[in-house]
């Protein structure tokens, strides 16, 4: 059976050309760039090369570039590192519909002392940036926000955003894993600290992930060790991890608006017949300021997890923020937060597509997507003919 | 990915008796939209008693929706009172078992058809209600409810408890809640007798000798413990030797050295085996208590 891969949200495929750049660095290029030998120097060479090809999809200098091991280690070392650098000040604002390698991470530092602000959204996953302005103070020692949400795509004004922040002092944090590779982003033009990013999400491998930290950004290590990455991330470097997201970032940096505008169409044509051809099913977030590739559907009086395994009969991935997907008893805190009843909540599906994905997969699920919503519903209780 | 039976994909993707019974005998309504899974079961019955037909609506997961489906199958062909026999457990081995986390649903079906059946017995009158004294309130689960799954399915811990009837999964407010009733339960245990024979009759290996250990230490030793605010725990055994811990106030009780020959050893003694004796573990007791132990 034929795989029609919707769920480039929770990973992506490895572009062909990244593996390729990637394979010679496991038998053959082994070294290690830190040895004094040319056969481990020349690696060094290749990581620099990489970590321009990073700064460049970024608009940034390389030197702002640390190497991870995944976007949740850049996030726990951009929160943690900024906030031992003022260690006086205890104030934290995030939003409520962080990722949870942020919101996680934050709420565990309330055992430490720290206040934490986590501001709303409205119905449609939209901040108040007034709230936010108001609820900075002298304590404040950061303020993180994602760039653009996982789950629904919602994009939040982030250069304004950082503008504000950085205005009054204080440092400003972007989970931006889902917007790198999606965004056009020009860092030297905006005033954000630090970002977060993860490899795995824009056609790179799995295990890398960056920390930008802008120029004058004051943070402490969280790994320490060697002096890798000039002392601010030790550990041996993820050599092939790190020249293959060089790579998926060059190809990310060539094709971003030509394969938008690809991906936006598909998306369209799925969302606006799924809405059109199911009955009771709604648009989750908001419509005008979304990552093109993600659409969350809410299908009502069903739930998701049905759904999603009746997809997967037909080979088709897709996921859902209903509470039996993740094992926990409520759905989606992101969905709660934006106030869709919880109805709704249990019977939302996300579809996030990538540039791979066809035209001809995006009608294949249009044409199977009503029957399974009907077939379920025939089983509910809550539908009655 | 769930791990689901090849039992359960089957009643998942060709639901039996989906659909609802008109003018039925019984009917059986528990679950709600907000609480993400819902059952409203349907069954009529012949001339003789049995149960000829039932039928189910799930809004639900795969799991909540296959065990609907299995659930019809096993009540049919039953007088009412052997329906009513037909726990929890039995629903989720007829599938084949169901992930920890999903035996919720079959604590659902289990629900649902003794709302029916006491939809019938009251002539069609009494519709589910909630008895006694709600303890989650994010899922209504009530504390004859929690205290039930826990003795059908001889839970030990908050998490069982949440994964079997959904309790203290939201707001998690409730678990000191269900830790006492948990532990009022395992008490209740330990005043019970002992209904298979304590001392093991053959040849005792050391593997069974330590198994024998620990569930004389949880079963009849903890609880008394308990009681007064302390606890114990199982350190090792060498030989005949049971090494233990006390925790909690045993841990700074003057009476230690009694309550370690006069309770732990002889209880000990009583049900594995007379050679065994016992010895406090000195450096532990002043590291923190390990819960999960």
């Amino acid at each position: 059976m034929k795989t029609i891969y919707f769920d480039n949200n929770a990973t992506t495929k490895v572009a062909e050309q990244v593996l390729k750049e990637m394979r010679p660095l496991f038998c053959e290029l082994y070294g290690n760039p830190s040895s004094m030998h040319t056969f481990g120097g020349q690696i060094g060479r290749k990581i620099r090369q990489a970590r321009r090809l990073v700064a460049d999809l970024l608009g940034c200098d390389p030197t702002e570039i640390i190497f991870t091991s995944c976007g949740t280690e850049s996030d726990n070392t951009a929160i943690k590192g900024a906030l031992a650098a003022v260690p006086n000040k205890r104030k934290i604002i995030t939003s409520r519909v962080e990722h949870p390698a942020v919101l996680t991470v934050c709420r565990e530092l309330k055992n430490h002392g720290y206040t934490v602000v986590e501001l709303a959204v409205d119905k449609q996953g939209r901040l108040d940036i007034a709230e936010l302005e108001q609820q900075i103070d002298d304590d404040t020692a950061l303020v993180t926000i994602m760039y653009a949400n996982n789950e629904t795509g919602v994009i939040f004004p982030i250069d304004r955003i950082a503008e504000l922040v950085t205005a009054r002092g204080v440092v400003f944090h972007t989970d931006a894993v889902q917007a790198v590779g999606k965004i056009p982003l020009n860092l030297a033009k905006s005033n954000i600290d630090l970002l977060s990013l993860s490899g795995h999400k824009l056609h790179g491998p799995k295990g890398v992930g960056v920390l930008y930290v802008g120029k004058g950004t004051r943070m402490s290590p969280f790994m320490l060790g060697g002096h890798q990455e000039t002392g601010r991330r030790a550990g041996t470097e993820n050599v092939p991890g790190i020249i293959g997201l060089g790579k998926a970032c060059e190809l990310a940096a060539k094709n971003i608006e030509q394969e938008n505008n690809r991906v936006k169409y598909l998306r369209d044509k799925l969302e606006n017949a799924l809405l059109e051809k199911c009955p009771d099913s709604m648009l989750n977030g908001d419509k005008e300021n979304r990552l093109l590739n993600t659409s969350n559907i809410s299908f009502e009086y069903i739930e998701g997890e049905a759904i999603l395994l009746m997809l997967d009969k037909f080979g088709i991935c897709a996921s859902s923020g209903s509470a039996c997907t993740s094992g926990s008893l409520e759905p989606s805190h992101v969905l709660r937060a934006m106030g869709v009843p919880f109805t709704a909540a249990h019977g939302s599906i996300r579809f996030s597509l990538s540039r791979y994905n066809t035209e001809e997969e995006v009608d294949y699920t249009i044409e199977k997507m009503p029957a399974i919503i009907n077939r379920l519903r025939e089983l509910s209780p809550f539908v009655t003919k | 990915m769930w791990e689901y039976t090849e039992k359960l994909k089957d009643h998942f993707f060709n639901p039996r008796n989906a659909g609802e019974i008109e003018d039925p005998d019984g009917v059986g309504e528990v679950g709600s939209l907000a609480c993400g899974d819902a059952l409203r079961l349907t069954f009529k019955l012949d001339e003789n008693g049995k149960i000829c037909d039932a039928k189910f609506k799930t809004f639900g997961c795969a799991s909540a929706i296959a065990t609907s489906s299995v659930l019809t199958e096993m009540i049919k062909g039953k007088t009412i009172d052997e329906a009513a026999k037909v726990t929890n457990r039995d629903i989720a081995n007829y599938l084949g078992g169901l992930p920890e986390q999903k035996m919720h649903c079959s604590v659902m079906g289990r629900e649902a058809l003794e709302a029916a059946i006491e939809n019938y017995r009251t002539g069609g009158k009494k519709k589910h209600e909630l008895k006694g004294r709600v303890v989650c309130n994010c899922f209504g689960v009530t504390e004859s409810e929690i205290e039930r799954v826990i003795r059908e399915n001889n839970l030990t811990t908050v998490e069982d408890v949440t994964n079997y009837c959904k309790a203290g999964g939201g707001c998690g407010g409730c678990k000191g809640e269900i830790e006492k009733i948990l532990e009022k339960i395992q008490g209740d245990k330990a005043g019970q007798v002992f209904e298979t024979a304590p001392r093991w009759a053959g040849r005792l290996t050391n593997i069974h000798k330590i198994q024998l250990i620990q569930q004389t230490i949880n079963e009849q030793i903890r609880p008394t413990l308990r009681a007064d605010g302390g606890d114990i725990e199982l350190i090792d055994v060498e030989g005949d030797k049971v090494i233990v811990a006390f925790r909690g106030m045993c841990a700074k009780c003057m009476l230690a050295e009694y309550t370690m020959k006069d309770v732990v050893e002889a209880k000990l003694r009583e049900f594995v085996s007379d050679e065994l004796f016992v010895e406090e573990d000195k450096e532990s007791a002043n590291q923190p208590h390990n819960h999960r132990a």
